[in-house]
């Protein structure tokens, strides 16, 4: 059963002092596969993202991520955070330091890479989501779309080979969407990496994934098929999400 | 009269000024190890080891909750009943250096606690330690935000230095006090005192300035930017 799930989630409940922010979430993803969580704010989707490298503490449950036991307290957890890469909803780059040294300090401690070898891997990040002209530049000289492509450009330099993604367009204005969205069906297309994205953009959500998993209040609604849920959702809760989403966005089609 | 006066100042400065040498030396290694034992329970104090941060709270209220001058009185002359004898300067330096080092651990601590956490997340994310993100995300930060507070205490710390007089250490003000017994000039003597104070301090002032623009990061707040 482990064999080709990259990731496997069994009963995962997850609290904040007394109120139980996830109540119970099962799945799983298969190496290479693309999975987008969709689900209303408060739902669980963000605590759900960090759960997996115990960037939050799960209060039952387990979590598998690569055949190895994170929820096991002998499993070194720093080992299996260096094959994931996280991106943020806000970025969260290091303002101290160049959008280049932001790339090159995690290859150097963590990679053990040589002043020499981090560069040239930061440079090629850097071209792979189009910011070599902002290398010198600090964070907070640069747009938010800018940023979270930097942001972007740090994790893919770790050669993660599981990438998870907290509303990486949520905090950006609808113009500089685009330009970070095209950098992630990039990445989709091009690499075997497997991605867990957790996004409102239902166009991108279609491009990019194989299955759409909808989490409302701590539990997951539905799961499936992204074609099939985004389209012919079989919860009214799912139905109603998604209506309410493309409203928004002026898009609500018929056949909803 | 003016001149007579600003001549009898000018001959009394020598004097007076290798207090201030005194008063500089203690003032620093003071300073630093306040620093030391500032990171070490500043760290205590927000650790989720109850050991650690038991032993951090007590030292700082403690310490806080006291006057330095009595700090002085119990190191120099109440560690000699428990067999430990130091001379006035050692005294003065360990009192100042434990008595900062409270401040310093409170003020790194709300400059540790200021920077999101959300910082600390990302680098655990890229597989750093908790130390490896302290050192190199985390402090960096927050030394940043804390450097006026720092310098503050340093300035502080100069002008408390005056209180190891007490003790017999030759300090500025010491040697002020030297100067009036033989001198009868109370107000131009110790004016001269608080203006050698006074340099010293605005001297550090400026350094601070010019320390928090070298180390500012480019898109925080600045007084040109505003």
């Amino acid at each position: 059963m482990l064999r080709n799930q990259m990731v496997l989630v069994e009963d995962l409940h997850v609290k904040y002092g007394n109120l139980e922010v996830l109540k119970g979430i099962t799945f799983s993803v298969n190496y290479g596969e693309k999975v987008v969580v969709l689900g209303p704010s408060g739902s669980g989707k963000s605590t759900l993202l960090k759960s997996l490298i115990l960037l939050v503490k799960p209060w039952k449950g387990r979590i598998f991520i690569g055949g190895e036991e994170v929820t096991d307290p002998k499993t070194n957890i720093v080992k299996i955070r260096q094959k994931v890469g996280m991106v943020f909803q806000n970025y969260n780059l290091f303002p101290h330091l160049t959008i280049l040294r932001n790339i090159t300090l995690p290859l150097e401690k963590v990679k053990k890479m040589s002043k020499e070898e981090a560069e040239k891997k930061a440079w090629e990040v850097l071209k792979l989501v189009g910011l070599e002209d902002k290398a010198h530049s600090y964070p907070l000289q640069l747009s938010g779309g800018q940023q979270q492509r930097a942001a972007i450009a740090r994790a893919m330099a770790m050669d993660p080979k599981l990438l998870l993604l907290d509303e990486p367009t949520s905090a950006l204005d609808p113009e500089l969407v685009e330009e970070v969205l095209e950098v992630l069906r990039t990445i989709a297309s091009k690499s075997l990496i497997t991605m867990i994205i957790v996004t409102h953009e239902l166009d991108f959500a279609e491009d990019v994934a194989d299955r759409v998993l909808f989490i409302d209040k701590g539990v997951i609604v539905e799961e499936g098929n992204v074609k099939k849920v985004l389209h012919d959702p079989v919860n009214p809760r799912t139905r109603h999400f998604i209506r309410r989403l493309l409203r928004r966005k002026g898009l609500l089609k018929v056949t909803l | 009269m003016i001149i007579d006066s600003l001549k009898f100042i000018l001959s009394i400065v020598p004097f007076i000024a290798q207090g201030l040498t005194v008063t500089l030396q203690i003032s620093l290694t003071g300073f630093v190890l306040g620093m030391v034992l500032g990171v070490f329970f500043g760290l205590g104090r927000i650790s989720s080891n109850i050991v650690y941060h038991t032993i951090s709270s007590i030292y700082v209220e403690v310490i806080r909750g006291t006057p330095l001058f009595v700090q002085i009185l119990i190191i120099y002359f109440g560690l000699p009943s428990l067999g430990i004898n130091l001379d006035p300067i050692t005294a003065g330096i360990l009192a100042l250096g434990i008595n900062s080092g409270a401040y310093q651990a409170e003020i790194l601590r709300a400059g540790i606690q200021s920077i999101p956490i959300e910082q600390l997340n990302s680098a655990l994310s890229l597989g750093m330690t908790k130390t490896q993100a302290m050192i190199y995300v985390i402090l960096p930060q927050a030394i940043r935000v804390v450097i006026p507070a720092l310098v503050n205490e340093l300035v502080i710390l100069v002008k408390d230095s005056a209180l190891v007089s007490v003790i017999g250490v030759a300090e500025l003000t010491r040697r002020g006090e030297y100067v009036v017994a033989w001198s009868w000039r109370p107000f131009k003597v110790y004016s001269a005192v608080a203006a050698l104070y006074f340099i010293v301090c605005f001297t550090l002032s400026k350094a601070s300035k010019y320390l928090e623009e070298k180390l500012s990061i480019p898109g925080y707040m600045t007084r040109k930017g505003m």
